[in-house]
């Protein structure tokens, strides 16, 4: 059989482009019109039939007091996480710059450590994290109790849980920023910290008030939103130390989906808190391509 | 430098107690996997264990399944990064080095699919899994994840850099496309493929969310999923080995990052960037 050449180089590309495409429709934009239908109705896994609810849920989400408690601690929790992480992160990363001067040995093996948190398998760390945080036998508590002071259950006090899970939070993506800052510090041309000391900027303070933070605008405000992404879609903690309890203190948005989805067979409900966290992140989303133009006009 | 020994100090002091902070869940996890049981259980602070006490490690090694977890994370993370490069690349290389119609929108869905976090197609996933009746395989732990937004992305920038003639000369000593793509394409792209799987073989070693979901199967649980079977059987009396399998968990990642710290921070850096 013989195909004109158009045909062929067609053919080709379909060769080429065809599975890749096929499972980007069948995995990602399939499933993304299904859960958005779905969110519209009463459906539960197993049923064999469904009735439109119109926003029914919603309106369920955003009425109960479970599903609030849901929306209100992920936002909580993303509010406490961005700015003690990235603030950590930027502290992180100008102090090792600056150390990579005078002590590059220890400089490096210190950005190891705050890195490990990030490679760790997090759901290990969440276990080992228990222990630390046991009631009687972890080392924070011990070590509270020996000094006289009150020890807390971290991770069964319904005022405390939340917190303790965005220290937790924290704790893990400090090194990731401190990654990304790393690499903004080194875009920045010695030149300008020359020229700064010219005039009169001579203290490492001040030298990174008048040249290190303005330089850092844009790499900051795009760490921010990473890291808001990141902590939207907090579970795997979640999963392992509390389950969202004690009474629902520090459920969130992916646990109630989960949740409600696959241990409750609730996909219409499930189904509209997964837009939810949808709708979220593609905001974030927004934030950041306005911002990535921005970025790469600065460089 | 006016003070030099203050501007050196003060951060180094912060910097260490920061450190040390980070390290306490580690230095906590190994601790308390090399104590004997009965050092685990006192109220007395004691950072060190009195003797290394391998009985844990030898306990999560031998009566729990643990092995079998590490078993089933190796098939997972090696299935899904080979159909994921065998998928990714032949588009990327098309989507950079040729032209055809659609592709202009065929790059406007890759960059859409990469703003679809998992969890928001995990519910349609699962219900088609249940219909097809591959829930509680090991393809169901794979399949999802064939598809790779990302990957296409990174490497369709990798090979936008390459030059048209080398795979014009290709073509004039009659290599196939196919040859092209396997045999020219992907060895020069090596260092993106390398930062690709460090990548996805982080995050799908790591996660917990779809195995969760896919399998109740004790006998395909991944290592995360797996550490919470053993910890709930347990229930809480045997600390000794559970922390000696968090260790045995953590480890495989944790050696690789200290052995190719500089791959592995571009790999994980450049996966997190995507949406």
């Amino acid at each position: 059989m013989r195909l004109s050449i158009e045909r062929r180089q067609a053919l080709t590309d379909l060769w080429l482009v065809g599975p890749a495409t096929l499972a980007l429709f069948l995995f990602i934009f399939l499933p993304v019109a299904i859960v958005a239908v779905l969110s519209f109705t009463d459906y539960q896994f197993g049923a064999a039939s469904f009735n439109w609810s119109g926003l029914d849920n919603y309106i369920k989400l955003f009425s109960s007091s479970i599903g609030r408690r849901a929306v209100t601690n992920t936002l909580i929790y993303v509010a406490i996480v961005i700015p003690f992480s990235v603030g950590f992160g930027l502290l992180v990363a100008a102090g090792l710059h600056q150390m990579s001067n005078w002590a590059p040995r220890l400089s490096n093996v210190l950005k190891t450590v705050y890195f490990l948190p990030v490679a760790a398998t997090l759901v290990a760390m969440s276990v080992a994290w228990q222990m630390v945080l046991h009631p009687s036998l972890g080392i924070v508590n011990q070590t509270l109790f020996s000094m006289g002071l009150p020890t807390p259950n971290w991770l069964s006090d319904r005022g405390l849980v939340l917190y303790t899970l965005s220290m937790i939070g924290i704790w893990q993506s400090v090194g990731y920023n401190m990654v990304l800052f790393l690499a903004g510090l080194a875009a920045i041309p010695s030149e300008l910290y020359d020229a700064a000391e010219v005039d009169g900027a001579g203290s490492g303070w001040s030298r990174f008030w008048t040249v290190t933070w303005p330089m850092l605008g844009p790499t900051t405000l795009f760490v921010m939103v990473v890291t808001a992404t990141n902590a939207f879609r907090v579970f795997e903690t979640v999963a392992t130390m509390t389950k969202g309890g004690p009474a629902f203190a520090s459920d969130t948005l992916v646990y109630a989906l989960y949740r409600e989805g696959f241990v409750y067979f609730k996909a219409g409900y499930a189904s509209a808190i997964t837009m939810v966290f949808f709708a979220f992140l593609l905001a974030l989303a927004l934030i950041q391509f306005r911002f990535v133009e921005k970025r790469v006009h600065y460089r | 430098m006016n003070h030099p020994i203050r501007s050196r100090v003060l951060p180094l002091v912060l910097l260490l107690t920061g450190a040390a902070v980070i390290l306490l869940p580690f230095v906590w996890m190994l601790s308390l996997a090399f104590k004997p049981r009965d050092e685990i259980f006192t109220t007395t602070i004691e950072f060190l264990p009195s003797q290394i006490e391998w009985s844990n490690f030898t306990f999560a090694l031998t009566e729990t399944d643990i092995p079998l977890f590490l078993w089933n994370g190796l098939v997972m993370v090696t299935g899904i990064l080979f159909f994921q490069i065998l998928f990714a690349v032949p588009c990327a290389y098309a989507l950079a080095q040729r032209r055809f119609a659609g592709r202009g929108l065929l790059f406007g869905l890759v960059v859409a699919a990469l703003l679809v976090p998992f969890h928001v197609t995990a519910i349609p996933i699962f219900l088609g899994f249940a219909q097809i009746g591959i829930l509680n395989t090991m393809w169901a732990l794979i399949l999802p994840f064939i598809q790779t937004a990302f990957g296409i992305f990174l490497f369709r920038q990798f090979f936008a850099q390459l030059p048209a003639d080398l795979f014009d000369a290709a073509r004039v000593d009659g290599m196939s496309e196919t040859a092209i793509v396997w045999r020219i394409a992907f060895p020069l792209a090596l260092p993106a493929a390398t930062a690709f799987a460090i990548f996805s073989v982080t995050a799908h070693w790591n996660d917990l969310f779809w195995p969760l979901i896919a399998t109740t199967d004790p006998n395909l649980a991944t290592p995360p999923r797996g550490i919470l079977y053993f910890r709930d059987q347990e229930s809480g009396d045997n600390v000794g080995p559970l922390m000696a399998a968090a260790v045995i968990v953590t480890a495989p990642l944790v050696i690789a990052f200290l052995l190719a710290q500089r791959k592995f921070i571009q790999g994980i850096a450049a996966g997190g960037l995507k949406g």
